[in-house]
């Protein structure tokens, strides 16, 4: 069976030498207006997050709620195992074990907290890992930047910028030709 | 990456510097006179309690000035540089700040310690088995032999930082910074032993009978929060009187937020927390001793003031980057902190265990209604000798950190890592 590919590029990528040269480039490119892109380099360059134009992450308030929910999840295991008496549906009986250390009140706050306190740090943890992979779209098992020879200097010595065929500002030519104005050593084009 | 150029920064105190040593100088010691004639009305003990409560304040933020320090180069930190050069002017205070001590090591010496220490009464001592067993720790010949090793342990190693840094300044060499940070390990172990047992001479030997392995961190844990939030209204107040504008950037202060918010909030919190809860958790009445005054009259809301006012509050206020970046809230956070560390210190000196009083108690509810009516005492006496004194101290601290800085430049200029703190961002 004959499969026919489309022959637009997926993207063109513009390969830089130095961190100065990307950072420069990722301006223009943001002032552009384009949306889809990216810049790959051997290590994080500082500065360029704001020359990208790059957006504060959401992460903190995903954290904030999944803090959130084991403080809840804390308060809740504690009361209903230490004290709660209910009848489920009035036919089943709940009962918490209802043990008395050292005389204390079966509700006490300073033996919650440490808990409490726990359960807060390992789910606000887990959700900061689980959100991040899912923001980030991982696990990716293919990308195209990867497949391309000419940009394994990506994890050496290069700074590769890449604009994808996605973008509703990409027209095949003329995004070439912009990326060629942005002073690279070359353009790749890449495959999909 | 930005690079700043120092040239167009004022790095000197100048003539400004001066000025304010004596002004600020004369302030503290006339506050102090003036709370010495006041408290003179008054009885002794107490006024030599409040005394010891100003100078612990003014100990510990040169301590935790002094651990900012070392810390900097047992780690080796960039970004830190060009504040460091005013946490090594705060912590040169310690070479100093001994005067402030005589008078309570001479109350000691000369035998009236008992109303203020109840080791140091050698009446209590011989009837009271505890307190006998305690004493060839808690006496106070070696009391005061422990006061000056601390003193002359922390003296050499403030003058040691300060002086092989502005060395440095004029030679550029850079064996100084190896020296520093060869000799940061060893500096630390000693800080970490000095600063505990002081801890527990000064703070915990108040109530002899009472320990807490946690004491020491607890202490730890004061000095840094009064270290982070004075610096950061020190900065605030150079910047204003148009010193360091380019040096120190947002990002410094948004870094000592970070440090104030951990260390002076949060590790406050856990560690104070973890005290109380295992002391709770035993309840031991020996270790519940400690806990009893600060539960009950005034005390108690002085204790609800401090989980509001130096955890909930500003964990809320200093957990989004926004407001540590934010130089105007930031300083107000900051010196709300100072205000804090105050009642902290104020907390944990003044109340009294009334020995007496339980031990002739019949039940603790009977016990804390005397104290209610004021038929016991716990020891608040708030007076206008507690409010004049900690402001004298810390004036005085104003004015020798000023003194300390008159002559060389407020930054490093010729520290290695200068470029890199310079152009240190956050991301």
């Amino acid at each position: 069976m004959s499969h026919q590919t489309p022959e637009r590029a997926w993207g063109y990528a513009a390969e830089f030498t130095t961190p100065a040269a990307i950072t420069a480039a990722a301006k223009k490119v943001a002032g552009a207006g384009y949306r889809w892109w990216d810049c790959h380099t051997p290590f994080p360059v500082h500065g360029l997050d704001t020359a990208m134009g790059v957006k504060p992450t959401i992460l903190p308030i995903i954290v904030f709620f999944g803090g959130l929910t084991g403080t809840m999840l804390a308060i809740f295991l504690q009361v209903f195992t230490n004290s709660l008496q209910v009848d489920l549906w009035a036919i089943v009986p709940v009962i918490g074990y209802q043990f008395e250390v050292s005389g204390k009140p079966l509700i006490s706050g300073p033996a919650f907290i440490p808990v409490l306190f726990e359960l807060t740090v390992l789910l606000s943890a887990l959700t900061t890992v689980g959100a991040m992979l899912l923001l980030n779209g991982l696990p990716m098992f293919y990308h195209p930047v990867l497949k391309s020879p000419k940009l394994a200097r990506i994890t050496d010595d290069r700074f590769f910028l890449v604009i994808e065929s996605r973008d509703p500002e990409f027209a095949d030519e003329k995004t070439r030709a912009f990326l060629e104005s942005l002073d690279p050593v070359s353009v790749v084009e890449l495959e999909s | 990456m930005k690079r700043i150029d120092l040239s167009n920064d004022v790095l000197n105190l100048g003539a400004f510097g001066g000025r304010l040593f004596v002004g600020s100088g004369v302030l503290g010691l006339v506050l102090l006179a003036v709370a010495w004639g006041l408290g003179g009305s008054g009885s002794q003990d107490a006024f030599m309690k409040s005394w010891l409560f100003a100078f612990l304040v003014a100990v510990a933020v040169s301590l935790g000035a002094l651990f900012f320090v070392m810390l900097q180069h047992l780690v080796k930190a960039g970004w830190s540089v060009t504040v460091r050069r005013l946490a090594e002017g705060i912590a040169a205070n310690l070479s100093w700040v001994w005067i402030l001590f005589i008078p309570i090591a001479w109350y000691v010496y000369s035998g009236n310690g008992g109303g203020l220490f109840p080791w140091a009464d050698a009446d209590a001592v011989a009837h009271d088995h505890l307190l006998h067993e305690k004493a060839p720790y808690l006496n106070t010949g070696f009391w005061l032999i422990r006061a000056f090793v601390f003193f002359i342990v922390w003296a050499l190693l403030a003058r040691f930082y300060f002086g092989q840094s502005r060395s440095q300044d004029a030679t550029g060499d850079v064996s100084c910074t190896n020296r520093m940070q060869r000799f940061a390990p060893v500096a630390m172990i000693l800080y970490a032993i000095t600063q505990t047992f002081a801890s527990y001479d000064w703070l915990m030997s108040l109530q002899p009978k009472w320990f807490s392995t946690m004491f020491g961190v607890y202490f730890f844990a004061m000095c840094l929060t009064g270290f982070f939030s004075c610096l950061i209204v020190l900065i605030w107040f150079l910047q204003r009187s148009g010193r360091m504008v380019e040096a120190i950037t947002r990002e410094h202060v948004h870094d000592l937020g970070k440090l104030l918010f951990a260390f002076g909030v949060v590790f406050w919190a856990y560690i104070a927390y973890s005290q109380y809860m295992l002391i709770w958790y035993a309840n031991l009445p020996i270790e519940t001793s400690w806990f009893f005054p600060r539960h009950l009259g005034e005390w108690y809301w002085v204790s609800i003031i401090l989980i509001w006012g130096h955890f909930l509050l500003p964990f809320v206020l200093l957990v989004s980057r926004w407001t540590k970046r934010w130089q105007g809230p930031m300083v107000l956070i900051a010196a709300w902190m100072i205000c804090i560390f105050l009642i902290d210190v104020y907390w944990v000196v003044m109340p009294v265990v009334p020995e007496a009083a339980i031990a002739a108690a019949t039940s603790y509810d009977q016990l804390a209604a005397d104290v209610d009516s004021g038929a016991v005492s716990i020891g608040w006496s708030l007076n206008a000798v507690d409010f004049l004194l900690p402001v004298g101290m810390l004036s005085l601290l104003l004015s020798g950190t000023m003194f300390n800085l008159r002559r060389c430049s407020l930054v490093p200029v010729s520290d290695p890592r200068l470029d890199e703190s310079l152009a240190f961002e956050n991301y």
